[in-house]
């Protein structure tokens, strides 16, 4: 069975005291594929990422991970399979050091603990921070707690990762690092930015939400390149797929 | 301020030019945020006495309590050979004695609060100091800041050469009921979110406030009804975060303490001294020793 699959079908979603913030959403996201969800602030990208791990729960409709809806019973299974990266590391990020941090994760799945020493030193080494292991996570720059943040969610070894505003408050060093590091992934990926030009260089796929709903899903090239489409729904076109010269990643 | 520049601060120029404005707040943030991640850090160290099991040391605490509180009112003599037992687990656990005093200073409004009226309620004189009679009040209150002290102290240190991680734990394993545990460890994670919080808070006022412009009760107010509503929001996303890692209330260790024969001796040790240091007044023996007098 495979747990990489992630589905909305018709959810629609509203605050207590409030209206309707996603309205009659829709879509199918396939195994290893690479999503860029964008959309301009108050779209509801945000509130869509707190219902794929059951943080919130569809007013109707229902979202399915692997072929499992995700219901009271089988949220525990789905945060498992489902990895959030928090907008703020500092949200995600609280043992008295690194190393226990990316613990905190396996040893809560009840694995025994050499298994949690290995996850631990296999997910730090993956994003690149083995050297600051034993350090505490608030003394981190922006990047290190961010490349962390992410170590603590691989070490669950979750098949999808979902991650908001990956890039925000990152230097372009730090930011260019991560960037290889998510491409690099084998994981279905759902990233929530407002950074369109790290959708052109990750995401395959892009889908534009607007007011509660998804107002286009397709290819990201095709979708980025769409100067009417895109303007229509507060968004510009990203400068490297605006004219024919050449953009490298170096 | 260097754990403050050093930290997840936004723009450390803007925070230098609020600190120049001499802020209350602002200060009072920078040092109650490194004083909260230090005695963290302090907790997350290796020493023989941190890995050591904490339900030894839990149980070796409420005993030295225990033997503080059950000496009569006046004592004063007798409780200062106690000062032994925080000073040398502070030494051993590579704790600054000065940083547990300073938090033990914050905490003294309290007893002397409890004590202060004691000279006025007991004012008979009691025994005679160079010619002048102390009565048993002022007696009293000095007594009650000692085992204040003693006892606070203790409990500092065993906080900060523990870590709230093991020492949940070790309850946990005394079989204190798991809901209070939880409870105990997400106040303590609370206690961060609201220092971060309310030093964000505090930044923004120091921006905004002149230098001389003094926080009215109605600025006041509104500031901290915004404290407690963003540390609100703050703690659910720290909470989704811990649940999203699989977190359901109990918490598990890296390194499970195993309970050796030395942690015993320690424990039998400790109790054999404070046995001692009780029936006999250590303090005074000394003393008659000493300069050869006391009758």
């Amino acid at each position: 069975m495979s747990h990489h699959l992630i589905e909305a079908r018709d959810v629609w979603f509203a605050y207590p005291q409030g209206a309707d913030v996603l309205r009659g959403l829709s879509f199918r996201i396939t195994h290893g594929e690479a999503v860029g969800l964008i959309g301009c602030n108050g779209a509801g990208k945000s509130t869509l990422l707190m219902h794929l791990n059951g943080f919130l729960t569809p007013r109707c409709g229902e979202i399915r991970i692997g072929d499992t809806p995700l219901t009271a019973q089988t949220v525990a299974a789905a945060r498992r399979a489902v990895g959030v990266v928090f907008q703020d590391p500092d949200d995600q990020l609280f043992m008295p050091t690194v190393a226990e941090d990316v613990a905190f994760g396996p040893l809560n799945l009840g694995l025994p603990l050499d298994e949690v020493a290995q996850r631990v030193g296999a997910a730090l080494e993956r994003v690149g921070m083995t050297s600051v292991r034993e350090r505490p996570p608030y003394k981190l720059s922006a990047g290190e707690k961010r490349a962390v943040a992410i170590a603590t969610v691989l070490a669950m070894m979750p098949d999808i990762l979902v991650m908001d505003e990956p890039t925000s408050s990152l230097d372009s060093r730090g930011r260019r690092r991560l960037i290889e590091l998510l491409r690099g992934f084998e994981h279905t990926r759902i990233i929530a930015t407002h950074d369109l030009e790290l959708v052109v260089e990750i995401c395959s796929r892009v889908l534009i939400m607007d007011e509660g709903r998804i107002v286009a899903d397709g290819p990201a090239r095709t979708i980025l390149g769409d100067r009417e489409l895109l303007h229509a729904h507060g968004l510009e076109r990203p400068h490297s797929l605006s004219h024919a010269h050449a953009h490298t990643a170096e | 301020m260097a754990v403050e520049s050093e930290g997840a601060v936004e723009n450390n120029g803007v925070v230098r030019t609020a600190m120049g404005f001499g802020s209350i707040m602002n200060n009072s943030y920078g040092i109650g945020r490194m004083g909260i991640w230090r005695m963290d850090e302090m907790g997350g160290q290796a020493t023989p006495l941190h890995r050591m099991d904490a339900r030894i040391k839990i149980l070796t605490v409420f005993i030295f309590i225990g033997f503080v509180m059950s000496f009569p009112r006046y004592e004063i003599s007798a409780l200062m050979p106690f000062f032994l037992f925080p000073l040398v687990l502070m030494g051993r656990a590579g704790i600054p004695p000065s940083y547990i005093f300073k938090k033990v200073l914050i905490a003294s409004p309290f007893a002397l609060a409890v004590g202060i009226f004691n000279p006025w309620l007991d004012p008979a004189p009691m025994i005679r100091v160079g010619g002048i009679f102390v009565s048993g009040g002022w007696l009293s209150f000095l007594s009650i800041l000692i085992r204040f002290s003693l006892t606070v102290s203790v409990a500092l240190t065993l906080l900060a050469c523990t870590g709230i991680q093991r020492l949940c734990d070790g309850m946990g394993r005394m079989g204190v009921p798991q809901v209070l545990v939880v409870q105990l460890q997400l106040l303590y994670r609370y206690l961060f979110v609201v220092v971060e919080e309310g030093g964000r808070l505090g930044r923004g006022l120091a921006l905004r406030a002149g230098p001389r412009s003094r926080i009215t009760l109605r600025t006041y107010g509104a500031l901290v009804g915004h404290l407690l509503l963003r540390s609100l929001d703050r703690a659910q996303r720290v909470y989704q975060a811990m649940a999203s890692r699989g977190y359901t209330g109990e918490t598990r260790m890296m390194h499970p303490p195993v309970l050796r024969r030395v942690d015993l001796l320690f424990l039998v040790g400790w109790v054999l001294f404070f046995g001692v240091a009780r029936y006999w007044n250590l303090a005074g023996q000394m003393g008659r020793l000493l300069i050869g007098g006391g009758r």
